[in-house]
């Protein structure tokens, strides 16, 4: 029977992967190019280089960081879809954190931006969460017209308080920050590529999150309330304590992808900062089985998706939007498979199917 | 209405049904007769409802086949069985609560379908015409979340033969009933056996007595007994189900006066529909004693072991615990003290489904030192803990790796209890801790509340089986209203007084 499931497990998986090629070529055809070829460039063009690997990787840390924090917040009973918004919140946080203290050392300014990136996240997030808490306001809702207000909010700074003086002399006014003292950057890993530090902070923050989930009392207790509210609160677990907790880490994570994107990546706060990784990284963290071993990879997976779309529009002529037409296919058939893996029934059919092609004689599937 | 043809016999051969690790059925044959009632006993997990979901199509035999009035049938989906004429009414409800009876009705009924249309007025002619031919009262146009749990058992009865069967198979069909809902179905399931035949799943077998012409008895999957039922008594059936006697142990002990642990004091709860649920209830639970609190049910039982656990807020009254105000303390604050507690509802309160079993074990225990250092949960003491519990309590699963919910409804109970005794609680709330299990597992249930009590501990038993009241408790107080209308000592208690007590006659 394992060999059957595991049989079983695959073949759902390609077709799935099978489905969703079907239906971006099926797209890419409609806006007359060709599939073959995007593919190709998609799959192939970012290994060609060592810039195209590490570009991989650079658009990989902030969906691990924000996966990590929907995993742990769907984990826990509470759907988070305002990381995006969080991830504002975390930016300017941490922005204007290591504004203010531009004459301290790296090996202090450095931790203190990041934890005001994961302060700002939480804070904006615990809006959401204690609303859900206290009086029972679908998170869902909240947390995306939280994501409008951050959306603004961002604006209203870049363009009012925290605009660069600079932008104002010249008189172009550019909405963003000033650039960050030196101290507030995250190390590059490879020079003369974006790639830095936040990758190591991310994978280490992978390990942490698996071990809080798994190992501790904490993540039992958030783990319960999520799997089953009722019988966590038969056990003594405080339920609206536990999901404000569970939304509030969420958020943080959200927020350190922020200021990891800011310290690491731009070394400023710019407009478009987020390019969409607060959604991208939802689609991550399902397409991870919401574990963290399950998002690192898939996180590489789109970043590779991320890097080689930007790339059709140079070489295929696609413009790289599509990308979002394609993770929209994808979502559609990891949720479908997702229903056929769990489908007790759905299995038993396919089993009897196969077992009208057994030799008879060869035996049950054991 | 397309009719199936009737049955007159069915015949299952040589049916066998492996699982991974576990022979489900194993070479079942047995044969059902037109207007007979077969009951089929056996311990939970002894290949009941595996061998009734083969018959209804929805799981394929390995080997074996089901014959019709002698013609080799074979079963691909539940709509070939139903073609054929057999229906089955699962044990917990398949209606959909903000629906119609009608509407329900409608769901399965493919011939009602038009384009773009259902039929819903001939839905309704149809149910009104099976439920007047088949003596079963129901309003087709309440909405199914109205309805007494026997209501809607009747709706599931109705559906069933609206679809045409000629062969009911009823999966434990008494288990959520009150006892004057199971007298009244009874009576009408033997009505009904004059043009149709059943089979019927039950623990029970006070109503295997009564209702079946024959029994079979499964055990590991296998048919051990096959027989006429009136030719043996509850007992030699027991024996047969769980191959030894089976004693269903009693409370022998002196009425030891202890002091009293667990008190109520004119309590006041709302109901989850704003009503006193509890009116000024008065309680006392002494040590090493069980107080059996007999009532029918939605009587304020619930909401008293909610107010007690801390899981429900106390509008007025206390509630004391070992000498001390306990009213409205929180859950965790109430386990702290060393209050135990076996909930109703065992599939979603008293375990976690999607949570191992060794995780459910430690459910209420995780954050204490034996179990955690600091915040770090100590995996090797916690599968320890799960692997002798599991001995002690023969809880029967794969592995204590295996998602708590995967278990049958008697070792889920199992788990509750290991967890809930091991705690070695100085007061315990169990709750119907028996319903639906089976006999070997009812005896167990039994003797480890005994044990408890020997050891000082004082139970609450909350029960609607007056058996099981009448054999395990000290005392008995009947709640009637949502409040103790009388309590009796185990001597003076008789099945009648408590009857009219229940009732809300008190003298």
């Amino acid at each position: 029977m394992n060999r059957f499931k595991l049989f079983y497990g695959g073949s759902i998986v390609v077709l799935a992967a099978l489905a969703a090629a079907l239906g971006a070529a099926l797209v890419l055809t409609a806006i007359g190019a060709s599939p073959a070829a995007t593919f190709v460039t998609i799959f192939t063009g970012p290994f060609t280089d060592v810039f195209g690997l590490t570009e991989i990787l650079v658009r990989a840390i902030p969906l691990i960081l924000v996966a990590l924090g929907i995993a742990i917040a769907f984990r826990s009973g509470i759907i988070n879809i305002g990381a995006e918004g969080q991830m504002l919140i975390g930016i300017l946080a941490a922005t204007a954190t290591a504004l203010a203290l531009p004459t301290w050392p790296k090996a202090a300014l450095l931790p203190v931006v990041i934890l005001a990136g994961a302060a700002g996240g939480a804070l904006w997030a615990g809006i959401a969460g204690t609303l859900r808490a206290r009086l029972g306001v679908n998170e869902i809702l909240s947390t995306v017209m939280l994501n409008y207000i951050a959306a603004q909010l961002y604006t209203f700074f870049l363009r009012g308080p925290m605009i660069d003086p600079g932008e104002l002399e010249t008189g172009s006014g550019t909405p963003q920050s000033m650039r960050l003292p030196e101290a507030a950057f995250l190390d590059r890993l490879v020079p003369g590529t974006r790639l830095h530090m936040g990758l190591v902070l991310a994978l280490v923050l992978c390990v942490c999150v698996w071990f809080f989930l798994w190992r501790t009392t904490w993540g039992f207790r958030l783990r319960a309330a999520g799997a089953e509210a009722k019988a966590a609160r038969y056990a003594g677990i405080h339920v609206p304590g536990s999901l404000v907790a569970a939304m509030g880490l969420s958020g943080a994570f959200a927020g350190i992808a922020g200021a990891v994107e800011v310290s690491g990546v731009h070394h400023r706060a710019i407009e478009n900062i987020t390019s969409g990784y607060g959604f991208a990284g939802i689609v991550v963290a399902l397409f991870g089985a919401l574990h963290p071993a399950g998002i690192v990879p898939a996180a590489f997976f789109f970043g590779l998706l991320l890097v080689g779309s930007d790339m059709t529009q140079r070489s295929a002529g696609v413009p790289a939007n599509m990308i979002l037409v394609l993770m929209g296919v994808l979502i559609l058939c990891i949720v479908s498979a997702k229903m056929y893996l769990n489908n007790p029934y759905a299995q038993e059919r396919a089993a009897r199917f196969l077992a009208r092609f057994r030799k008879p004689g060869a035996g049950e599937p054991s | 209405m397309a009719k199936a043809q009737p049955i007159h016999e069915l015949q299952l051969t040589g049916i066998t049904k492996r699982f991974p690790g576990i022979l489900a059925c194993n070479n079942v044959s047995m044969r059902v007769a037109r207007g007979e009632v077969l009951a089929l006993v056996g311990e939970n997990g002894a290949g009941k409802s595996t061998l009734m979901n083969i018959l209804a199509g929805l799981y394929q035999p390995d080997a074996g086949t089901i014959a019709i009035n002698g013609e080799e049938v074979r079963f691909h989906t539940p709509n070939d069985a139903y073609a054929r004429g057999i229906g089955m009414v699962h044990q917990n409800f398949m209606l959909v609560p903000n629906m119609t009876v009608t509407e329900n009705v409608a769901l399965g009924l493919k011939q009602h379908h038009r384009f773009m249309n259902l039929d819903l007025k001939a839905t309704r002619a149809r149910i009104v015409e099976v439920s007047e031919h088949h003596e079963l009262p129901v309003n087709p146009d309440a909405y199914v979340w109205q309805l007494s749990v026997g209501e809607q058992q009747r709706v599931e009865l109705i559906k069933t033969l609206c679809f045409g069967a000629q062969l009911l198979i009823l999966d434990e069909p008494t288990s959520a009933l009150t006892p004057q809902e199971t007298d009244d179905l009874i009576d009408r399931l033997k009505r009904m056996t004059a043009e149709l035949s059943i089979i019927f799943i039950s623990h029970k077998l006070q109503e295997v007595k009564e209702l079946s012409h024959r029994v079979a008895i499964l055990r590991h999957g296998a048919v051990v007994f096959n027989g006429r039922t009136e030719d043996h008594t509850p007992a030699e059936l027991a024996a047969l189900m769980t191959g030894r006697e089976v004693h269903l142990p009693r409370n022998e002990g002196l009425l030891v006066e202890g002091p009293a642990i667990l008190e109520a004091r004119d309590l006041k709860v709302r109901g989850d529909r704003g009503h006193f649920a509890l009116d000024g209830l008065n309680l006392e639970v002494h040590a090493g004693e069980i107080l059996g609190l007999a009532g029918v049910s939605g009587n304020g039982q619930r909401e008293l072991a909610e107010a007690l656990t801390g899981l429900r807020p106390v509008e007025s009254g206390t509630v004391r615990f070992l000498h001390k105000d306990m009213t409205n303390k929180s859950p965790a604050a109430m386990i702290a003290a060393g209050l135990g507690y076996i909930p109703e509802d065992r599939h979603h309160e008293g375990i976690v489904p999607r949570f191992t079993v060794k995780e459910n074990l430690v459910l209420k225990d995780f954050p204490t030192p034996r179990f955690s250092w600091s915040v770090v949960l100590k995996l090797g003491e916690i599968a320890r803990n799960a692997e002798s519990l599991k001995a002690s309590f023969d809880i029967r699963c794969s592995s204590t790796s295996a998602a708590g919910g995967s278990l049958s409804g008697g070792n889920i109970q199992k788990v509750i209890l290991a967890r809930e005794l091991a705690r070695e609680p100085k007061a315990l709330i169990s709750v119907y801790p028996t319903r639906g299990v089976d006999m070997g597992a009812q005896e167990f249930i039994h003797s480890q509340l005994l044990a408890r009590r020997r050891a000082g501990g004082g139970i609450l038993l909350i029960s609607e089986e007056l058996e099981e009241i009448m054999n395990l408790s000290d005392r008995i107080a009947v709640i009637y209203k949502g409040r103790i209308l009388k309590v009796l000592t185990s001597l003076e208690a008789t099945r009648e007084k408590l009857g009219l007590l229940m009732a809300g006659v008190a003298e």
